[in-house]
């Protein structure tokens, strides 16, 4: 098996296209590549040469950044690439270049090698999707995680908290990456339209959530206490913000970090916009959390408040009368 | 007014509105900017065209930078007039202060806000009127942006003066954007099309009830494998509760009505 470095030929197009877009997000890359072609060649080239391999090259591209780098033993393992054969076109031409392995001579009957390099991505996207959920690739994720390189929260109350990369479908050609917020739990779409040609499945619905179980301590909890005391609450006055003591989720399988709580109030000339107007607050449950770990313990199963004490009982009961169960139901509410 | 146009030209600059010269020139409107801002005299001057030629260039810098502020100040004002809203209600409509970034807000359009009415505190934050959340503007250059110059009010005073506007919780976007339709008039007749089967002939207008729209919105549920994730699953069915309790006591308040 050799290593094939005449691949760097096929995908100028495509390259082309986006260094208009993004020249400054190529990285050290592209020097290593130049300096590579020109003594090798001749001739100035934006593509890589021997020096790269296809995957590395492939993660360097701009939009790519998301992307870790597969390992290619995981990509050799048959197991690990069950069923994707039947997903993938010219399966073996694009392993091969994935591989950067020399073609077989009697396969060299392909009309187009851009087809090949459509099939490359495909594979190599599918292979990420599963990669990332192994223990290498959470490893390779939560160190560009930590490095900042699927950047932050849009929300402002998320405090910056660091996204990842998440798809809405786990199959290709559904919909573009789209970036997980764990204080939040919501999603958003990637600031920079260069992820706009990146599809979602190369990441899957599974990796953000999986890889926020895996490191608990970056995984923010679902309960949150404001942190100085507040001039209107004199419950609070007690609890010092000088020192705060090491935060602690009594659910060990839950989220360890301390949670970015705050919630925006709307306010006109000061004062808070009633929710009796009809423009009032009609969101800010979505992104409420109770003060103490406890209190999510005083609602069942099927989202309804356990407490008899609660004195919106009696509207309870009331609505649980005419509310029907699809407000419950997971099938229908899953986002 | 030259100085308006150059200014609302600059890069940087798309979410400001132009504020008419009648109101600038009604020195009741302007009350109390004197104490806020150096040169006060003269700045007001150069954004209003009058200034005098002879000025030092050193001098000149700290006036470009008070002219800004003035008339960023006057802005907040204006915009929460009738005829500021309108403004900024056309601009609105053609999404100039971009979309959210909530995918399952589906594009909605959003609005300028500041936390504080106080210059020199906080920068600029959007506000989406589908997730009532406020976001950062995704460019350096308009996160840069002093939020007093848009004040704390202004996108709540806007729904609360135009209710029709207020963006369904579900559903595509629909406003009179171009290219989907033009006119207010199309898009309510869409939505009323919309719902027919609730039996309510209106938008989110004038006889609307807004108390149960909360039910509508689309989440996003974190998934492993097709399964919900535990613990973030059961502060979803808190927050729905939450949310559940807030519609039964808006509901009765209407009943009671």
């Amino acid at each position: 098996m050799s290593r094939r470095n005449d691949y760097h030929t096929l995908p100028q197009g495509e390259q082309s296209l986006q260094d208009e877009e993004a020249i400054s997000a190529t990285g050290e890359g592209d020097e290593e590549m130049e300096d590579a072609v020109d003594q090798e060649e001749g001739y100035s080239s934006s593509t890589p040469t021997s020096t790269l391999t296809w995957i590395s090259w492939f993660c360097s591209l701009p939009g790519h950044e998301y992307f870790c780098e597969v390992a290619e033993e995981f990509i050799e393992d048959d197991f690990n690439l069950t069923g994707l054969n039947v997903m993938v076109p010219f399966w073996k031409e694009a392993m091969e270049m994935v591989l950067d392995m020399e073609p077989d001579e009697d396969t060299s009957k392909i009309p187009d090698v851009s087809i090949v390099e459509a099939s490359a991505e495909l594979l190599y996207g599918l292979c990420h999707q599963r990669f990332i959920l192994t223990r290498a690739g959470l490893q390779a994720m939560v160190d560009k995680y930590e490095a900042g390189v699927f950047g932050s929260c849009p929300r402002v109350y998320c405090n910056g908290c660091n996204v990842v990369p998440c798809g809405r479908s786990d199959l290709p050609g559904t919909d573009t990456v789209k970036l997980f917020c764990p204080n939040c739990n919501d999603i958003y779409t990637p600031p920079s339209s260069r992820f706009q040609g990146v599809d979602g499945a190369f990441f899957g619905t599974t990796f953000a959530h999986l890889f926020f179980q895996s490191y608990r301590e970056l995984a923010p909890a679902p309960f949150w206490k404001p942190a100085s005391p507040s001039s209107t609450s004199p419950r609070s006055s007690a609890s010092s913000s000088s020192n705060q003591p090491a935060f602690v989720n009594p659910n060990p399988y839950g989220g360890q970090k301390r949670a970015a709580g705050k919630v925006y109030v709307p306010k006109i000339y000061g004062f808070r916009v009633s929710e009796r107007a009809k423009c009032g607050p009609r969101m800010q449950w979505m992104r409420l959390r109770p003060e103490n770990p406890d209190e999510l313990d005083l609602v069942d199963w099927r989202g309804r408040w356990i407490d008899d004490n609660d004195h919106y009982e009696d509207d309870e009961e009331h609505i649980d009368e005419d509310r029907p169960m699809e407000d419950f139901d997971p099938v229908r509410c899953s986002g | 007014m030259q100085w308006i146009s150059w200014f609302l030209s600059s890069k940087g600059n798309e979410y400001f509105c132009e504020v008419e010269e009648d109101y600038i020139l009604d020195r009741f409107n302007l009350t109390g900017l004197n104490t806020e801002v150096q040169h006060y005299a003269q700045a007001l001057d150069m954004i209003t065209d009058n200034l005098d030629e002879e000025i030092q260039d050193d001098v000149r810098g700290n006036l470009d930078l008070q002219a800004r502020l003035l008339y960023g100040l006057i802005h907040a004002r204006w915009i929460v007039t009738a005829r500021g809203l309108a403004k900024m209600l056309e601009k609105y409509k053609r999404a100039d202060f971009g979309r959210c970034p909530r995918v399952l807000c589906q594009s909605q359009p959003l609005l300028p806000v500041g936390l504080t009415d106080v210059p020199y505190e906080k920068s600029v934050k959007l506000y989406c009127g589908r997730c009532e959340d406020i976001y950062s503007p995704k460019s350096s250059r308009h996160g840069s942006i002093d939020g007093a110059y848009f004040g704390t009010s202004f996108p709540h005073l806007l729904f609360l003066v135009y209710p029709n506007l207020i963006p369904p919780k579900t559903g595509p976007v629909e406003l009179g954007l171009p290219g989907r339709g033009g006119e207010v008039d199309s898009s309510r007749r869409s939505r009323r099309i919309r719902e027919e089967q609730e039996a309510q002939a209106e938008g989110v207008g004038e006889g609307m009830s807004t108390a149960s729209v909360a039910s509508k919105a689309d989440r996003y549920r974190p998934r492993i494998f097709g399964f919900q994730v535990n613990e973030i699953a059961k502060l979803q069915r808190w927050q729905e509760a939450v949310r559940d309790r807030q519609i039964s006591r808006l509901e009765e308040l209407e009943e009671n009505a």
